[in-house]
């Protein structure tokens, strides 16, 4: 399926290193990564549920891909600050952009910056540990929460909320993150959304996994479901399951020992739908959220496409905590990379940029923030192959050699910016591993880039001096040991 | 180089790493739920074992033989097949990467598919009444000589939509 040809070395580098990165890169003969965190993955690590953990086994693949000696990991480089665009597209013969979609849609109401309210990004990247969300400390001091949203990261939210502790202290949330749930006083989540049942964006199994969470029940309204029976027959299998499951939390009466479970459950969620947000209500002083007031919908149309309008009628809820799950949203890296403002991605016909030989896109940015893992990696592929197309073609000329990584080294060395090798994010990772082991953890990750790269300059500075030691190996070990063992006490 | 060669020989390295390292990683402490690959199953009598059929996105059979008790995805890790990206969450129910398609008889012989499954399965790309995970199916010696599809990848459908390939 891949089509032959027969170039020395073409230069190829990628923007980030999350699950687009690593697919595109798998696909292509020599590639450098450049990431701006010190330690890759993009999120796998900051986004992925930590109760997830069977979904980070891509790790395993992306680590073999880089490891091999084609692939090399720059991490700690910020493209578009430390390096430009131009800068690597002068350096590369070709240029993917995967670096993602770190920004949120805005509800674009009244209120949104209250305390109290936050998006689903800063939220969930707080208590999976990105450096960026540490300082976020969300107040749970109150009973309700209010998601808005009604896809897979809004359900991710409303498990992390509801989830017994004892299970997440099992898992690599961080700690700061699993000391602020263990004290929370929240007990029961509305998850909003502003169309009807049918339009859900959230998929079967993470629906499954709220039904079957522990200590919880759920408290969904069966009218609802009016009239929702009858357009069952002509779903698609998906949603007709999806749907179904819905119906049957709804409607149905539980079996005596569910009844038994459900009557002891001290937390409680449901679904809201055919509302959407139109101001946040705040505290006569002004200074935090104690509410949300939420149109009141019909629809417009039926099926996927159905339109949520407005009746006129308004509804109040009374909520102390707020959290906004209504997507992602990729930036823009550089004006000299075209950006569709309205759609928030790179134009691109099949990952090739627009107008701009040599430039690629794949992943989120391609595609736009929705998607699983797997659709990344489908079309994080399909952009390699348009890659190695049009080296072949000539549509991109590899005749003359390029220098890659070896002038974009000596532009970070000159602005004093120190690339994170993925031997060095090894170390890191295994300090996160011990660390995690001393508390029953998988992992216990490092909270600020200042800490992972400290770490870094501990144990090439001791492994320094120890260099030309016959003992050295064994003396490494030690060091390494006794590394992790100072860094539980640093922290 | 041909790149076409080195790119098989990547991913056949990389596969073959693949089913050494699960098969030494399974204790690794964060990979909980994981399930280990099958490996160093092999009968030494040839009878005992499984032949499967397996067509790939370009339609071409590829016939390879397993052990009784190995999942379709540790046969696919196992004999170095190169479907692209099959297998992503290495036989976990959290990726659906692993979709195969069979004959309606074969797929009634594969036996009851549970929920957790078909929720999985809900996401697959190219999604038939007779589709199943290749991680959750587990050789018998009645399936011998059964045939499963690999399903083409979106892109594919989408080019022969546009009648552009
Ligand atoms: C909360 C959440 C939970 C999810 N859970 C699941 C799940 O359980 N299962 C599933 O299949 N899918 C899940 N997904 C979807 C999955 O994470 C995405 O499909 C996938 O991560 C998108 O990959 P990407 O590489 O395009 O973006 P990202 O994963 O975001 O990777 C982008 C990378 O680029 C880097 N970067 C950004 N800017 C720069 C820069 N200027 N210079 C250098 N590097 C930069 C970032 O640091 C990051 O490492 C989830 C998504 C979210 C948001
Ligand atoms: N476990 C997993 O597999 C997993 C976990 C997390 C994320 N993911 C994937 O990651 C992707 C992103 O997830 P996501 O939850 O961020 O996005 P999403 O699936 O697109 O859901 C966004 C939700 O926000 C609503 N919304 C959007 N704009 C709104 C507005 N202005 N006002 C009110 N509501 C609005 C949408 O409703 P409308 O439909 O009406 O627009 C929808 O309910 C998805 O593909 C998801 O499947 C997967
Ligand atoms: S390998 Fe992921 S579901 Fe089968």
């Amino acid at each position: 399926r891949w089509t032959t040809f027969s170039i020395c070395s073409p230069k190829v580098c990628i923007v980030g290193s999350g699950p687009a990165g690593f697919y595109t890169a798998q696909h292509l003969i020599k590639v450098d990564i450049y990431e701006r965190l010190p330690v890759p993955f993009g999120l796998v690590r900051f986004g992925v549920a930590p109760d997830h953990p069977e979904v980070k086994n891509v790790i395993n693949t992306f680590t073999l891909t880089a490891r091999n000696s084609r692939c090399s990991f720059y991490g700690n480089v910020n493209v578009g600050k430390d390096v430009s665009i131009e800068e690597l597209q002068q350096a590369y013969h070709a240029v993917v952009l995967s670096y993602g979609a770190e920004g949120n849609r805005r509800m674009g109401v009244p209120g949104e910056d209250l305390a109290g309210v936050y998006s689903a990004k800063d939220f969930v990247g707080w208590y999976n540990g990105l450096p960026s969300c540490q300082e976020l400390s969300p107040d749970l001091n109150c009973e309700t929460a209010v998601i808005l949203g009604q896809g897979n990261v809004a359900l991710d939210v409303a498990r992390i909320l509801l989830a017994p502790t004892d299970i997440l202290k099992k898992t690599d949330i961080t700690q700061p993150a699993l000391e602020a749930l263990v004290q929370s006083q929240v007990r029961r989540v509305l998850i909003v959304g502003r169309r009807g049942p049918m339009q859900v964006a959230c998929t079967i199994k993470e629906f499954r996994e709220m039904v079957n969470l522990p200590d919880t029940r759920p408290e969904m309204m069966a009218d609802d479901f009016e009239g929702v029976k009858e357009a069952l027959k002509d779903l698609p299998r998906p949603r007709k399951r999806l749907t179904e499951l819905m119906m049957k939390t709804a409607l149905e009466i539980p079996s005596e020992k569910e009844q038994e479970r459900q009557s002891k459950a001290s937390r409680v969620w449901a679904f809201r739908f055919l509302r959407s947000p139109i101001e946040i209500l705040a505290n006569p002083d002004n200074s935090r959220t104690v509410g949300i007031r939420l149109a009141v919908n019909r629809l417009e149309g039926s099926g996927d496409g159905a339109r949520a309008v407005p009746t006129g009628e308004v509804e109040d809820v009374t909520c102390g905590l707020l959290i906004s799950s209504i997507g992602y949203k990729s930036l823009p890296i550089d004006p000299s990379v075209p950006f569709d403002s309205h759609k928030a991605i790179v134009p691109n016909n099949m990952g090739r940029v627009q107008h701009t030989a040599g430039l690629y896109c794949s992943g989120w940015l391609k595609t736009g923030p929705t998607g699983v893992i797997a659709t990344t990696m489908n079309n994080s592929f399909d952009t390699a192959r348009s890659v190695v197309e049009d080296m072949e073609s000539g549509t991109v000329d590899v005749s003359a050699a390029r220098p890659g990584s070896q002038s974009i080294s000596g532009l970070l060395e000159e602005r004093g910016v120190k690339p994170v090798t993925f031997s060095n994010w090894e170390k890191i990772d295994s300090l996160e591993m011990s660390r995690g082991e001393a508390s029953g953890k998988p992992r216990e990750k490092l909270l600020t880039v200042e800490e992972m790269l400290q770490h870094l300059t501990w144990t090439e500075l001791i492994l320094y001096t120890l260099k030309g030691n016959p003992m050295f190996f064994i003396m490494d070990a030690i060091i390494n040991k006794l590394l992790q063992c100072k860094s539980i006490q640093m922290v | 180089m041909a790149l076409v060669t080195a790119l098989r020989r990547l991913a056949l390295v990389r596969l073959r790493e693949c089913s050494r390292r699960t098969a030494a990683v399974t204790s690794g402490a964060w990979l909980t739920g994981q399930r280990s690959f099958t490996t160093g199953t092999q009968s030494l009598r040839s009878d005992n074992k499984v032949t499967v059929n397996f067509i790939n996105r370009d339609g071409e059979k590829i016939t390879v033989k397993g052990s009784p008790g190995d999942s379709l995805l540790d046969l696919v890790i196992n004999e170095d097949l190169d479907f692209d990206g099959f297998g992503a969450c290495e036989g976990t129910l959290a990726c659906s990467t692993c979709h195969l398609i069979f004959d309606e008889d074969v797929y009634k012989s594969l036996g009851r598919v549970t929920d957790e499954e078909m929720d999985m399965l809900d996401l697959a790309y190219g999604l038939t009444d007779t589709s199943r995970l290749g991680c959750q199916i587990c050789l018998t010696k009645s399936l011998d000589g059964i045939v499963a599809r690999v399903p083409e990848s979106v892109a594919d459908i989408r080019q022969s939509k546009d009648g552009s390939s």
